[in-house]
């Protein structure tokens, strides 16, 4: 591999991962052959359109896919360990402890019956062996550091007592309380008011920075991405499209998909809220057409794209990017 | 709390008084008792006394106003059967019928929750359809054809269980209970199982449907990516949030059980509340049945109020008012 995050011994690497639903109305393919790698410390952007496949993804390596899904073939290596053929009691360990998972709605993903305190001590009663006082010390100490003031009162309260950013920064810290080696973070910002957006943001990149893990940030915004991942995987109908370091797939994308994930990138300048729109719509899952997914809605499409379907193959830079005629590599008219 | 709990006694009274109200009119348009308790061969005249006595020869609402004048002071009126104060013979039968609706309630529930849990939880298995026609079956039968057909195989052709009568009874407190002795239990279970049946099968129908909803939501996925296990996540996480319709369901039927557990007693020969009213309706003994269903009031009043303040312990985002 030439990729410099590549030669550093992968903390997970998701190789050829299938997962499938058998729905009664056919086969969901919503994550179809998706492999990357993800380095100690490091953060990836799983973008792409809404039904991509991006959390699928990562139920998938939380082993938290529900029938009629179900991991039809690949490998998830966690540090060696393959957790796609892991037991359920062993997931169960991992969950939590060396993964965590933030959602993307944080009024929906804490119990509203539960206290704060009970919420986060019961992700230490699982994981650690600390007594009583000390989880309490460590629950205190984490929701401080997320920026929640007043934070041994704040245990005793219910969910809907926060407002929809206090209630994230809650999330995060339950995340983060096992100290997991990687978070899994869902669309953690789309919920929240586009002023709150950067600082959550901002707060998820510095608790994985003090803690070394390294986190998986999923969204359909390439905007959010760009100023905290360290490399970007795009997703299109459960495939990976392009994947590279930030800087080139932000600068210059290879792939046409990506392109026009950037260019509907609003622009903070203007007022006016996109430039532009990727034409058209994501196909149906369960009927791909032949060749290129993508085919219908590329702007460089030509005869070949809709007989052979392209393999992800580099192209410049870090980039890799799964299309017959790449951007900038002299198929250009 | 303390303004809820007055308003919920303020509301108790009226409620009370508006029974008192429907029931005394029922029961002066339903024929005249004077002939349940005097000899078939009186004359005009000891009619005529006896109307008197009973207070019956006076216009309806001077009736009412003597009635409620009575209640007022305690005095909830005399059966014209037993000659005993009418409130006296239905506290001394109400320990029975507690007995076979407890024992009713605990069956019905430790029955009900798991399995309704577990049908709603894995909607589509196998076993999960076998509970939920197993509940329709349960919620069709009557009372009455259940009662009757554990009779025949437990205490007719089995001879497991006796068919009738409450049994050895200890005092406790004064109250007198079946359920120190094995004789007594033997007597309470049959009841207690036909009474179970149809309340067993809507709260586990209305489980199933709670924890159908509870399962769709996120804090159960975002439990279970913490590393609780699955049924951690059910029991933990999901129960309580589905368990408000569970809660309201329960106090309804148990004042129903308790208000009406009539068909089964009068089956079994179980000397409670419900084979008093049966009787007393029979006889037209009009201040036992205005007793009692004044009680009957007073009992659903009490526990909507305890469902209200149980409602509250379960879900912190609901406050009484
Ligand atoms: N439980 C499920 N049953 C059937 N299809 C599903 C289920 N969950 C997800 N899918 C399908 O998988 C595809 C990918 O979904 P998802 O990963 O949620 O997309 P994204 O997170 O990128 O918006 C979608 O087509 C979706 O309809
Ligand atoms: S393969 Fe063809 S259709 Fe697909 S993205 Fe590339 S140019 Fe467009
Ligand atoms: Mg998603």
């Amino acid at each position: 591999m030439t990729m410099q995050s590549e030669s550093r011994d992968p903390l997970l690497s998701v190789r050829d991962l299938r997962t499938w639903f058998h729905t009664f109305s056919g086969v969901v393919k919503a994550v179809n052959d998706v492999s990357f790698d993800l380095a100690q410390g490091e953060i990836m952007g799983l973008v792409g359109e809404s039904g991509g496949g991006k959390s699928v993804v990562g139920f998938s390596i939380l082993g938290l896919i529900d029938p009629p899904g179900r991991i039809e073939g690949g490998q998830i290596l966690l540090d060696g360990e393959d957790l796609a053929k892991a037991p359920e009691d062993r997931l169960r360990k991992i969950r939590g402890r060396e993964i965590a998972m933030i959602f993307q709605d944080p009024m929906t993903s804490l119990n509203p019956v539960h206290t704060i305190g009970r919420q986060m001590d019961e992700m230490l009663r699982l994981h650690t062996d600390m007594d009583e006082a000390a989880r309490r010390r460590r629950c205190i100490e984490m929701l401080e550091s997320v920026g929640i003031s007043q934070a041994e009162d704040r245990l005793r309260a219910y969910p809907h007592q926060f407002s929809g950013g206090m209630r994230q920064r809650v999330v995060i810290a339950i995340a983060m309380l096992a100290h997991p080696r990687l978070i899994i973070a869902d669309e953690p910002t789309t919920a929240l008011d586009v002023t709150i957006q950067s600082q959550i943001l901002k707060l998820m990149k510095r608790q994985v920075a003090d803690h070394g893990a390294s986190m998986i940030l999923v969204t359909h915004d390439l905007a959010v991405v760009s100023e905290v991942v360290d490399k970007i995987t795009v997703l299109y109908c459960g495939q990976v499209v392009e994947r590279g370091d930030v800087r080139d797939v932000i600068s210059a994308p290879s792939h046409p998909y990506t392109r026009g994930l950037i260019d509907s990138i609003p622009n903070p300048d203007h007022r006016q809220p996109r430039l532009s729109q990727i034409p058209g719509t994501v196909p149906d899952i369960r009927n791909l057409p032949k060749g290129c997914n993508f085919r219908d809605r590329c702007p460089r499409a030509q005869a070949l794209c809709a007989q052979e379907e392209p393999k992800l193959a580099p192209t410049r830079q870090s980039l890799f990017a799964a299309c017959h005629f790449p951007i900038g590599t002299g198929g250009d008219a | 709390m303390f303004a809820y709990t007055v308003k919920r006694l303020i509301q108790m009274v009226v409620v009370l008084w508006a029974v008192s109200v429907i029931v005394f009119l029922m029961m002066s348009f339903t024929g005249d008792p004077v002939f349940m308790v005097i000899p078939i061969d009186s004359s005009d005249a000891e009619i005529e006394q006896a109307r008197r006595i009973l207070g019956l020869d006076r216009s309806l609402t001077e009736q009412y106003f003597i009635f409620l004048g009575n209640l007022l002071q305690g005095d909830f009126g005399t059966s014209y059967v037993f000659r005993q104060p009418a409130i006296d013979l239905i506290l001394e039968r109400l320990p029975a019928t507690m007995e076979i609706v407890v024992v009713a309630m605990v069956i019905a529930t430790t029955i009900a929750i798991p399995l309704g849990v577990y049908a709603g939880a894995n909607p589509g298995k196998p076993l999960s359809r076998l509970i939920m026609s197993g509940s329709l079956l349960g919620i069709s039968l009557p009372g009455f054809w259940v009662g009757m057909m554990l009779i025949y195989f437990f205490a007719v052709e089995w001879r497991i269980f006796p068919s009738s009568g409450r049994g050895d009874t200890v005092e406790v407190f004064g109250v007198p209970t079946s359920l120190l002795t094995a004789d007594g239990w033997s007597h309470v279970l049959l009841p207690a199982i036909t009474l179970s049946v149809g309340t067993l099968a809507i709260l586990l129908r209305i489980t199933r449907a709670g924890m159908m909803e509870v399962s769709r939501q996120d804090y159960m996925k975002f439990a279970r990516a913490k590393g609780v296990s699955r049924r951690g996540v059910l029991y933990g996480h999901g129960l309580r949030n589905g368990l408000i319709p569970v809660v309201t369901i329960f106090g309804l039927q148990l004042g129903d059980l308790i208000a009406f557990a009539t068909i089964t007693e009068t089956i079994f020969g179980w000397p409670g509340m419900g084979k008093l009213l049966v009787d007393s309706i029979y006889r037209a003994d009009r201040p036992v049945i205005v007793v009692y269903l004044m009680l009957v009031a007073l009992i659903f009043v009490v526990i909507n109020f305890l469902i209200d303040i149980l409602y509250t312990m379960i879900d912190p985002r609901i406050t009484v008012k």
